[in-house]
């Protein structure tokens, strides 16, 4: 890489940083849709049709802590999931628009297999879903500065009991939280709830589970009424070097406090709901 | 090396324009095809002996190799592998040569679904690339990085150019965006990213002129949805492709008469995008995103009907050049003296008057007694013949003291 923009005395890391950061490609006001593969109309056709529908009437969406979720720099938020995660994400990212006070557009992260659904994967591409590979995440968390929602539960092959609904699986995707270290952006820990109701994968239903164990799942979710709540971000520049891994007992630590938090806000508002439905 | 190509041409017209490059020698097994003024053409069979030897010879400091990705269809002039680069790297290693420039292709990177959206310099070769001249682009790049490796002293440059827009190019993707409807595959809309033909002899042309080792990516800003391509061109984006069973149903269509070219399929699935901003750190400037590139790809379809006929194509004549260079009946403005200086904009017979008579003091004097006669033979100017005389006196008399 050329020196070019060394001063004397300035850190090189620091000043190589910046350059990657001005360097970006300008906007480009003609295009409706990003590099990343976002496109806003179709965004926005969805947005007032269904997710519109989704979040005010049929789901009712109540939000907590919106402003927890910075207005300017990125951020990586991370969620628990239950069977459908597309809902979710879909309202999430309604929440942010609607109630935040700079609505910014947020970017899910998506396994690699979703870009090899014909159609579906494209219509969440052009919704702002994200291949979960760490350049991207790095690109968009630290030189972009955009929001990426990760729900880092581990998958499993065989789905969730409803009996064990709401309570997390072990976050095992620590690599995804070290993005964010790496990035040195904060972590927004989100508690979903009424995802587990509403999107009930049917194959967890005891005796359909026996039967098979292909993941079978409602069209349209069934409507529980949702409650977000954004959560403390979770700052992370303290940790390790900069621009370094921290070491690994340090990742683990944190993921599992991250854990805890949202199993423990969970409970809470499982405990103080009193209807499913309702609210 | 590669001069015959759309690449090496327009180089060494771009080239050809900065004083400060001495000698320019362009190389090639076919004729060139671009109209070169000072560019000293040699044509030879890829042989590194004797490449070395022009390179000693002229004692050039530079190898710009543009063959190793064609894109032209149909091939022509010299084709690049691993061996063959292996050979050229010995040549340059034996020549002394302190630069190498290659001009690669993102290719390199291949096309799937693990890719990142943004393919940066350091990312190697996700799997094995499935189609010969990707499988030569890796051996190729192999050869140039291990060549680097040994020799630390030396500044190795690897520009790797995305899918590149231009008149004069015939590539797999223009063919396919040349037709009255762009094909695709059923649910995938694959981003696409290009770069324009004048970025990229710029960006050869830089690093020509600047030290900047290692790998670049050349590429537009902005990366294009197919289906964005197609609006832009204002062509219907035809999604006739079955996602699962592809390769199959793309042959069948090839043998029913639909131009599908089967090495692109993959990239009709995934696409890709590159991460130009390493090149940008180099100091030099885009002049065109993808957007507008393909805008101008737009213009030229359309002129394209009306240019086909009746366009005097450039043919070259070795023994045409070699006269206009070096014989010494041809006259360039300064004399024979200057003429392996700065280009000129003609020959003598171009020049008015009062320019000649702005240029004559300047001239050597073997050079200005050779204008005498010249200008004494042919349009005999009393003014220019007056000068030139006055000159001569006032040399002599300073040269006798």
């Amino acid at each position: 890489m050329a020196d070019s923009s060394r001063t004397d005395g300035s850190d090189p890391g620091v000043t190589a940083e910046l350059t990657r950061r001005e360097h970006l490609p300008g906007l480009e006001p003609e295009r409706q849709i990003t590099d990343w593969g976002r496109s806003e109309r179709v965004d926005r056709l969805v947005d007032s049709t269904l997710s519109h529908f989704l979040y005010h009437y049929w789901l009712r969406v109540e939000v907590e802590g919106v402003e927890n979720v910075p207005s300017q720099t990125g951020a990586l938020l991370v969620a628990n999931r239950a069977g459908q995660v597309r809902v979710d994400a879909a309202m999430v990212g309604k929440a942010l628009r609607e109630e935040h006070r700079m609505p910014r557009p947020l970017h899910v992260a998506a396994p690699p297999a979703l870009s090899d659904v014909p159609g579906l994967g494209m219509l969440a591409t052009k919704l702002g879903a994200v291949t979960e590979h760490p350049a991207n995440l790095h690109r968009l968390l630290h030189d972009e500065g955009q929001l990426v929602l990760v729900f880092p539960e581990a998958r499993q092959d065989r789905v969730k009991p409803l009996s064990s609904r709401y309570r997390l699986r072990s976050f095992d995707r620590l690599e995804i939280i070290s993005l964010a270290i790496q990035a040195r952006v904060p972590i927004v820990p989100v508690a979903v709830l009424g995802s587990e109701e509403a999107t009930p994968a049917l194959s967890s239903w005891g005796p359909l589970a026996r039967l098979t164990p292909l993941r079978l799942g409602l069209r349209l979710p069934l409507p529980a009424r949702f409650r977000l709540r954004f959560l403390q971000p979770v700052r992370t520049d303290r940790l390790g070097e900069s621009g370094e891994l921290p070491p690994w007992s340090e990742l683990s630590e944190l993921t599992q406090d991250l854990r805890a938090l949202i199993q423990e806000n969970l409970y809470e508002m499982v405990a103080a709901r009193r209807s499913v439905w309702l609210g | 090396m590669g001069v015959a190509s759309v690449w090496g041409g327009r180089l060494a017209a771009q080239l050809e324009q900065d004083p400060a490059l001495e000698t320019i020698v362009g190389i090639d097994t076919s004729d060139p095809r671009h109209e070169l003024e000072r560019t000293e053409f040699v044509r030879t069979e890829s042989d590194p002996s004797l490449i070395a030897r022009i390179i000693r010879a002229a004692e050039l400091d530079t190898i710009i190799d543009t063959t190793a990705v064609r894109d032209t269809q149909p091939d022509r002039g010299l084709r690049m592998d691993g061996t063959a680069m292996r050979e050229l790297l010995a040549a340059a290693e034996s020549a002394g040569v302190r630069k190498l420039v290659i001009k690669s292709s993102a290719e390199y990177y291949g096309s799937g679904r693990d890719a990142p959206a943004f393919f940066t310099e350091d990312m190697s070769a996700g799997e094995e690339p499935r189609s010969r001249a990707g499988r030569d682009l890796v051996e190729v790049e192999q050869a140039v990085a291990d060549f680097a490796g040994h020799h630390p002293e030396l500044v190795v440059t690897v520009l790797r150019c995305a899918l590149p827009v231009g008149s004069a190019l015939r590539t797999p993707h223009l063919s396919l965006l040349g037709l009255p409807a762009v094909p695709a595959i059923l649910g995938f809309d694959p981003r696409w990213q290009f770069v324009h033909e004048d970025d990229v002899v710029g960006a050869l042309a830089h690093a020509a002129a600047v030290d900047m080792a290692g790998a670049y990516n050349v590429a537009a800003d902005g990366v294009l949805a197919l289906s964005e391509v197609a609006g832009l061109l204002g062509k219907p984006l035809l999604p006739v492709l079955p996602p699962w069973g592809t390769l199959f149903a793309a042959a069948r269509m090839r043998r029913l008469g639909l131009p599908v070219p089967l090495g692109l399929l993959r990239e009709l699935r995934y696409g890709r995008g590159l991460d130009n901003r390493r090149l940008k750190t180099t100091g030099y400037t885009l002049r065109y995103t993808s957007r507008e590139a393909i805008l101008k790809l737009l213009a030229q379809q359309r002129l394209r009907p009306l240019l086909e006929r009746g366009e005097d194509e450039y043919r070259f004549e070795s023994e045409v050049e070699a006269f206009l260079r070096h014989s010494p009946s041809v006259e360039l403005p300064g004399g024979p003296a200057s003429r392996l200086g700065p280009p000129g904009a003609g020959g003598y017979s171009a020049l008015q008057e009062n320019e000649l008579l702005a240029v004559i003091p300047s001239l050597e004097t073997e050079a200005m007694q050779r204008l005498r006669e010249h200008e004494a033979a042919g349009p005999a100017r009393p003014a220019v013949l007056q000068e030139i005389d006055h000159q001569l006196e006032l040399r002599d008399s300073f040269g006798s003291g």
